[in-house]
Parts: structure tokens; C-alpha cells; sequence
């Protein structure tokens, strides 16, 4: 189940927000985003530079409207920038790509089909071989914990059972690049952190590279690596913060350490104590 | 919740329980718990109607009694029979038109703006357009058979068709489409995989309307020109002030009506087990 990470190629030095010699995974250099309003022309991301290591996971918070999730939808080519370029493994982004792997916060499940045939519909619109994604699929249906749910419809789920299936489902094509916008934002606090150590081991058991869109500063800083604090309007990298936490992370003991709540504490004063609603 | 060949799933998954289906018995009870009031009410306005007829408020041939009209209905089964048959022929062909029409139309309006422009005043125009007003006019055109009859059931069943189908493909999860778009989907793949299936509740809420329409169609175009047909047998009745045959031929037009809508709504339970299941089952009880 070990996701080979990304050839490593050397490469002429990255710029300043390269941290390796090697192809980052995303890349996203002076990007800027201007949505046409019926008034006024809305800025939602200003010359936003961030290069993501293969392998790595990245959290991004901020405000609500301070284009976190517009940064996804311009990595996994939903979204054309206005200006600046982004790289995803090494190529330039122009279109929708289909070497990521996308959660929304809610589910989209397609409530005619069970659970197992939700993660199938990526293969099946891939075309991937018939067997191949079955094995697969059973493989992440144990990871995620929904054995015993493959069958069951949407409806006759939870909510986090229905956003483990999403998962699973984004997961199935072994993406090198996870996308994840505000997935556990509709759990409850429960859920959410029994969620979060399960990506945690996800993510280390695959090796993908993760961006994570996020309200929760504790989730971010549980499971990244690096937290990206954004600011609003226009949307702007205000810091990047380095957790320095070991990958595998036992939450009742990650949350008590100090280098946690230091930067939580740092994350929360840079958001101000109006929008750190965690 | 349904238990159809469409759920193919074990009786019961663990964490979900699935309830067994209803036992005969038990269907039944519901079944009756469910329908005794309507059936209450039919009771009623029937009883209503004999004490109307018995005590002779009403002089019997503008009333007949339920006696008389149950004797047409029983001495005359072969002919009313026959003439049903002729409108309930026409009643689903003029459905089918209509949903196959309607359905193809729907798909390209929400595919293409352009057509949809072009195409919406039309479709408003033939919708206000009074069907029955027009009716005399197919009949000129195509004469006292069959065809004036669909064309006009066609008509009237066509709109609900168009409207609800492109209410339920433009009703899909936006979010759901940019993820067929990270898998790289082709556009028909997103139609037949996501868009369309998602369309079918709309549709189905709209196929109920129009097929009661349909029948309506049907019967208009009768009473303008026909000599066959439940809305022929009307005509006659009422011409000849044979008052049971009218009551016995608006009694089986019901009828029809009601068991071509049954019809609908047991093939949506069977073909969206997932939709009725999830409408029926209120997931807890509230107070």
C-alpha cells in the first residue's frame, strides 16, 4: 500500500519558496485571481507564491473569503488564474487535471449508488482496469474503516462515514496530489478528530502530497507539516508556519506538546481572536 | 424502504440495519391504516348520491341512481370495454410521444443556450395555446382517426415533461461536476453516469402530471371528432340523455387516470428505490 512518492529529480534551485532541490509537487508562483463583480472587480488572490514538496502535507487557513479554497480550485485546474502560473509536478496547469484527488466539504456522493460503487465511479470514468480498482477499493474501504458500510446507500450513512467514502473515492487512482477543501468542516468535534488520525495514517502510509483547506487551526496543525496562514481580501499569504512535529502523530499526546501549542498559539494571533473561530 | 432487484444488497449490513420487507400481513394493515380515509370520503359522497337518487330530489335522468349506472357498467361491460381500450391506447402513445419528445428536448435546451433561447417561447406559446380550441383543427387536418387524438394528448402531457426534466438536469451538485472534471469525464459520460440519473426524481414528479394530462388529451380530442373512444361514448350518452352510460363512461375515464398514475409511481419506486426509500422513511419520529 506504499504510494511510491514522486521521482525526485534534481533541479536547478527553486526560488524562495522552494525549500528542496527537487520538483515540488504544486507549485504556485505569483498567482492572482480578479473575479469579474457586477460593480467592482473582486481580488481573491493577490501574487501568492507556495512550491508543496512531494510527500508533503500542507494546511492552508484563514478567514472565511480569503481564497483558501479558490488556491485548491486553481491547483486541480478548475479555476484559471488571472495572472502568475501554477505547476502541478512539474507541469504547467492549464485545464482541469486528473492527477489529483478532490474532497469537497460535503461528500457528493451519487445517492443511486452504494458506497463501494461511489469509489468505483472514478475507475469507471477512468477506465482503469476492472480488477485493479476493485482490489483497490476493498484496500482503502479497510483503511477508512467502512467495512461492513460498502454496501450501504448514502442516505443510510453518517456524515463521516459518507466523507470517508469521499475519500476513498479521491483516493482510489492513487493520486500523487490530494486535494482537501474544508472536508471535516461539517462533522462534529468527535468525528472530526477520530477523522483527522485517520489522515494522518492515510497520509503516511501512502506518501501523498496533501493540501488541506481548513477553519480548525488545531487540525492544521495536527496534520501538517507546514500551515499556511492566510488574509483576506485580497487573499494573501500572511505566514508560513513549520509545525516540526513527527509525521506520526498520537493526537491525545500531539495536542499536549508544546511545539503544538505554540503553534496554534502563533496561528491564532495571526488570524486575530475575531476570526479564529476554532 | 423498497426492497427492489435494483438494491442489490445483502438484507443487512453491519452498522446498517435494513429492515426485512413488510410481511403480506402487515402490508396490509398499513395499506388499510393508510387508505381508510379516502376510501371513507368515496363512501360518503356515494351514499350522498343514492340518497340524492332514492329520495328523488333530482328528477333520474338528470341524476341516475348508483343502481342504474352499476347496470350499465355490469350489462355493458364489452362495449365500454372496447371504447376504454381506444382511449387508453391513445392516453400512452400520446405519453410516450411526449416523454420521448420532451425528454430529448430537455437535454438539448439545458446543453445548449442558444437552443434553449430559441426554443422556450415556442414551448410557452404551445403551452398557452388552449388546447382544446385547437383541436378542431387537427381533426380537419388529420382527419377523425387516431392521430388527432395523440397529437393532441401529446400536446398536453409534453410541457410538464420539458420543464421537469430540465429542472432536475440543471438541479445537479455543481461540486459533483467539477469532480467528474478531475477524473477527466467526457461529456456523456457525466450525462449518463451523473446528470441523468440525478434528473429522475424531477422527471418522474413531472411524468406523474403529464400522464393524467394525457388522458384529458385524449377525451379532448374525441369529443371534436371521433367514433370510437371513451369521449365518443360521452357524447353519444349525452345526446341521447342516457344519463347511466354518461356516469358509468366518466366513472372508467377516472379509473383510467388513476391506474395510469398508480402505474407511474410504482415504476418511479421500482427504477429509484434510493429516492422513494429516502421520501417515504422519515429517518426519526417527530412529535
Amino acid at each position: 500500500m506504499t504510494m511510491p512518492k514522486q521521482d525526485a529529480k534534481p533541479r536547478d534551485p527553486l526560488g524562495a519558496g522552494g525549500r528542496r532541490a527537487v520538483t515540488p509537487a504544486v507549485g504556485v508562483s505569483d498567482v492572482s485571481v480578479r473575479f469579474r463583480g457586477k460593480n467592482r472587480d473582486v481580488t481573491a488572490l493577490s501574487e501568492v507564491s507556495l512550491d508543496v514538496a512531494p510527500g508533503e502535507f500542507v494546511a492552508l487557513v484563514g478567514p472565511s473569503g480569503c481564497g483558501k479554497s479558490t488556491l485548491l480550485k486553481l491547483v486541480a485546474g478548475l479555476l484559471k488564474p488571472s495572472s502568475g502560473e501554477v505547476r502541478l509536478g512539474g507541469e504547467r496547469v492549464a485545464g482541469p487535471r486528473h492527477d489529483i484527488g478532490y474532497v469537497f466539504q460535503r461528500a457528493a456522493l451519487l445517492e443511486w449508488r452504494s458506497a463501494r460503487r461511489n469509489i468505483l465511479l472514478q475507475a469507471e470514468i477512468r477506465k482503469m482496469p476492472a480488477a485493479r480498482a476493485r482490489a483497490r477499493a476493498d484496500e482503502l474501504i479497510r483503511m477508512t474503516g467502512l467495512s461492513g458500510f460498502e454496501d450501504a446507500y448514502p442516505h443510510e450513512l453518517s456524515g463521516g462515514m459518507q466523507q470517508r467514502v469521499a475519500l476513498c473515492r479521491a483516493l482510489l487512482h492513487e493520486p500523487p496530489v490530494l486535494l482537501m477543501d474544508e472536508p471535516f468542516g461539517a462533522l462534529d468535534a468527535l468525528t472530526r478528530e477520530q477523522m483527522n488520525m485517520e489522515l494522518n495514517r492515510i497520509w503516511r502510509e501512502t506518501g501523498t502530497t496533501v493540501l488541506l483547506v481548513t477553519h480548525s487551526i488545531s487540525e492544521a496543525v495536527y496534520l501538517a507539516d507546514r500551515v499556511v496562514v492566510m488574509s483576506p481580501r485580497p487573499g494573501t499569504i500572511t505566514e508560513i508556519i513549520e509545525v516540526g512535529l513527527d509525521a506520526e502523530r498520537e493526537y491525545g499526546e500531539t495536542v499536549g506538546r508544546p511545539e503544538f501549542r505554540d503553534a496554534a498559539a502563533h496561528i491564532r494571533d495571526l488570524l486575530g481572536a475575531a476570526s479564529a473561530h476554532d | 424502504m423498497s426492497q427492489s432487484a435494483l438494491t442489490r444488497s445483502p438484507a443487512e449490513v453491519a452498522g446498517v440495519a435494513r429492515r426485512a420487507g413488510p410481511s403480506a400481513g402487515e402490508r396490509l394493515a398499513r395499506a388499510a391504516e393508510q387508505s381508510w380515509r379516502p376510501v371513507a370520503l368515496l363512501l360518503v359522497c356515494f351514499v350522498v348520491w343514492w340518497v340524492i337518487s332514492a329520495a328523488e330530489l333530482v328528477e333520474s335522468y338528470l341524476v341516475p341512481s348508483p343502481g342504474a349506472t352499476l347496470d350499465v357498467l355490469t350489462g355493458k361491460t364489452s362495449y365500454l370495454w372496447q371504447h376504454s381500450w381506444v382511449t387508453t391506447y391513445e392516453t400512452l402513445l400520446g405519453f410516450v410521444i411526449a416523454v420521448a419528445v420532451g425528454v430529448l428536448a430537455a437535454v438539448v435546451m439545458v446543453y445548449s443556450s442558444t437552443v434553449e433561447r430559441t426554443l422556450y417561447p415556442i414551448l410557452l406559446f404551445a403551452q398557452v395555446v388552449p388546447k382544446i380550441a385547437i383541436a378542431p383543427l387537427f381533426v380537419v387536418w388529420l382527419g377523425f382517426g387516431i392521430a388527432p387524438k395523440i397529437l393532441i394528448a401529446v400536446l398536453i402531457a409534453f410541457f410538464p415533461v420539458v420543464i421537469s426534466m430540465v429542472t432536475g438536469l440543471k438541479a445537479v451538485d455543481p461540486e459533483m461536476l467539477q469532480l467528474s472534471a478531475t477524473m477527466g469525464a467526457k461529456s456523456w459520460q457525466t450525462f449518463l453516469k451523473i446528470r441523468f440519473p440525478a434528473s429522475l426524481p424531477h422527471l418522474f414528479s413531472g411524468l406523474k402530471v403529464a400522464v393524467t394530462l394525457a388522458v384529458t388529451g385524449a377525451v379532448v380530442g374525441e369529443f371534436v371528432g371521433a367514433n370510437e373512444g371513451l369521449g365518443y361514448v360521452i357524447l353519444q350518452a349525452n345526446g341521447n340523455l342516457d344519463t347511466p352510460m354518461l356516469f358509468a363512461g366518466l366513472l372508467v375515464m377516472s379509473l383510467i387516470g388513476v391506474v395510469l398514475f398508480v402505474a407511474v409511481e410504482i415504476a418511479e419506486r421500482l427504477l429509484l428505490p434510493w429516492h422513494a426509500s429516502r421520501r417515504d422513511a422519515p429517518a426519526t419520529t417527530s412529535y
